[in-house]
């Protein structure tokens, strides 16, 4: 166990779940302590998030959850990386912004929001941001089709009779 | 489905009378300074930018969704067209982390031979970003300079894997082909003669420029804290004093037995970026230099054995396992058999850190193939870096900060 974990495991006791493949130090972590062991973490030295990724467990086998949210963390000092996740499920599923930890994830949390539908409580601006603002749909749920639901053929067309 | 009509976009609250003297001007999607296609909208205050909203997905195609439809060697002509202009780190990175889900370890050669190649991307990545850089702000002799020599690093490219854009030649545990001696004294050529030269011919086009260091020099400042707290990686970190490349943290390929040093900088704005990828190159061509007298022998893919890499051709037509194993990773019930586990291989590419964290179901495709898009993380540092500047300083920031949209987007 490095020291981060044996910390993580006196403060939060069972919300905090270890897992080791590879090299990736994984932490399961309840939805309602995950803003407290962000900030934990951050005050241990993870000062930079790398990345956020949201990935939907429909058809995974075994899942019991629908949703995961990945965040991975490095320690600049020491080098250290963890991957912290929560896990979610319909009908809203939401967890919170970690925007008033690190800034970087505002793209992060948009891209997973327009991705998955996964709501960012507090993030400062949850818009879509790689799919148009009218489309509808989250298109890396595993039950949107790979070529889409027709959405390219039916793009609203203007006119120049129209203008 | 028809899609809903458009969100009206609601007026800001902040256009009340006093502030009619801002006004807002339209940047992109189509802009020479741009390269690709990204748009910005910007509030001015006469000539300077009160607040920069960057509007991006102009070039998003599913490129993850794909990912969890193709296989593990297909997908890798999808990820060549993410960062376009240095696509060979790409693959790298991406059959770096699948490796890494299968617990695969590549042959000496292999390693040796993957080194270079991403080595030479990123040289012909930096060269583009700062040869551009300096086309947006005037300089195009420097540009063609650039520009020219990555021609020759393509040659190479050609030489070896048949395709000078887009070459898709690694594969899980090897590459495509082995490389010839042709393909060796290419390199040298290049390392010893050619490179240097252009080198210094963009730098003493540059380095010294009035007009260019004035233009770069204090103009998008990013303060250490704020490149750890942004998420910032890659020469963009490292050019505001962050130490970390993610070659000498966690060594992959064969890093750990090349000599090169992690260039850095303190100022954090557009003209020590630009010293940061100009010292990078050298450090890379000192890489390459090495790594090229060096190369083991031995086969490039990991033992046929192990059922895991796509057996060469003479093997598939002459012999029966040969055959058999060319089967059994082509069918689409067969393939690929890693565990049923997730992980995370990062790589340094020339832009930052990319990885994949990768979701595995036990099938031949992965579950979930996740990008970390350094031009993603970095281009929502534009609003932060460009606010107060004048707008002709859009230019300088944005091509400081080397954005390749196909990457951006997706």
């Amino acid at each position: 166990m490095t020291a981060w974990q044996t910390k993580l495991t006196e403060t939060f006791g069972d919300a905090c779940k270890f897992e080791t493949f590879r090299d990736n130090i994984r932490c399961d972590v309840r939805t309602e302590r995950f803003l407290e062991v962000m900030k934990n973490l951050r005050a241990q030295g993870f000062d930079l998030l790398l990345d956020v990724t949201g990935i939907d467990y429909l058809h995974y086998p075994k899942a019991a959850d629908r949703y995961g949210v990945v965040y991975s963390l490095v320690n600049t000092e020491s080098g250290e990386r963890a991957y912290i996740k929560v896990r979610l499920n319909d009908p809203d599923p939401a967890v919170p912004s970690v925007y008033s930890i690190w800034k970087g994830c505002d793209w992060m949390e948009r891209e997973t929001y327009d991705m998955f539908g996964i709501v960012f409580e507090g993030h400062p601006d949850l818009r879509r941001i790689l799919m148009p603002e009218e489309f509808t749909s989250f298109p890396l749920r595993k039950d949107y089709p790979l070529r889409g639901r027709g959405e390219r053929h039916n793009f609203p067309t203007v006119l120049r009779s129209d203008g | 489905m028809p899609l809903a009509p458009a969100a009206q976009y609601p007026i800001d609250a902040d256009e009340t009378p006093d502030h009619e003297y801002l006004y807002t001007l339209n940047f992109g999607p189509q802009h020479p300074a741009t390269h690709t296609t990204l748009r910005l909208i910007l509030t001015l205050d006469g000539e300077t930018i009160v607040k920069a909203v960057p509007d991006i997905g102009y070039l998003h195609s599913g490129f993850e969704k794909l990912g969890e439809d193709l296989d593990y060697n297909q997908y890798v002509t999808i990820v060549d067209r993410m960062n376009y202009i240095s696509p060979i780190c790409n693959e790298i990175a991406w059959h770096h982390s699948v490796e890494k889900l299968m617990g695969l370890e590549l042959t000496p050669r292999c390693k040796y031979i993957r080194t270079i190649i991403a080595e030479l991307a990123r040289i012909s990545d930096h060269l583009l970003c700062v040869g551009a850089a300096a086309l947006d702000l005037g300089g195009i002799t420097a540009f063609l300079y650039a520009f020219n020599m990555r021609e020759k690093i393509y040659n190479i490219f050609e030489r070896m894997a048949g395709q000078r854009f887009h070459p898709s030649y690694t594969r899980v545990g090897g590459l495509m082909f082995d490389v010839d001696d042709g393909w060796v004294s290419l390199i040298r050529t290049f390392i010893k003669d050619e490179f240097p030269k252009a080198h210094t011919d963009v730098a003493r086009l540059l380095n010294r420029n009035k007009i260019f260091i004035d233009r770069t020099k204090g103009v998008g400042v990013l303060t250490k804290e704020e490149a750890i707290n942004r998420s910032a990686s890659g020469p963009v970190a490292r050019a505001s004093g962050v130490v970390r490349d993610v070659r000498k943290e966690e060594p992959y390929l064969a890093y750990k037995d090349l000599d090169f040093q992690v260039i850095c900088g303190t100022g954090g704005d557009c003209a020590s970026r630009y010293l940061v990828r100009m010292g990078e190159m050298n450090e890379s061509a000192k890489i390459i230099s090495q790594a090229v007298e060096n190369i083991p022998s031995g086969p490039i893919n990991i033992d046929v054995e192990d059922k895991l890499t796509v057996p060469d051709k003479s093997s598939t037509y002459r012999s029966i396992e040969g055959l058999i194993q060319h089967f059994e990773l082509f069918m689409w019930n067969r393939r690929w058999k890693p565990p049923v586990n997730e992980c995370y291989g990062a790589t340094e590419a020339p832009n930052g850190e990319l990885g994949f964290y990768l979701v595995s179901d036990g099938d031949g495709k992965a579950y979930r193939a996740k990008t970390r898009p350094p031009s993603f993380i970095h281009f929502s540092l534009f609003p932060h870096l460009i606010e107060g500047h004048a707008i002709g300083d859009v230019p300088a920031v944005l091509g400081s900060l080397n954005i390749i949209a196909a990457e951006l987007d997706r």
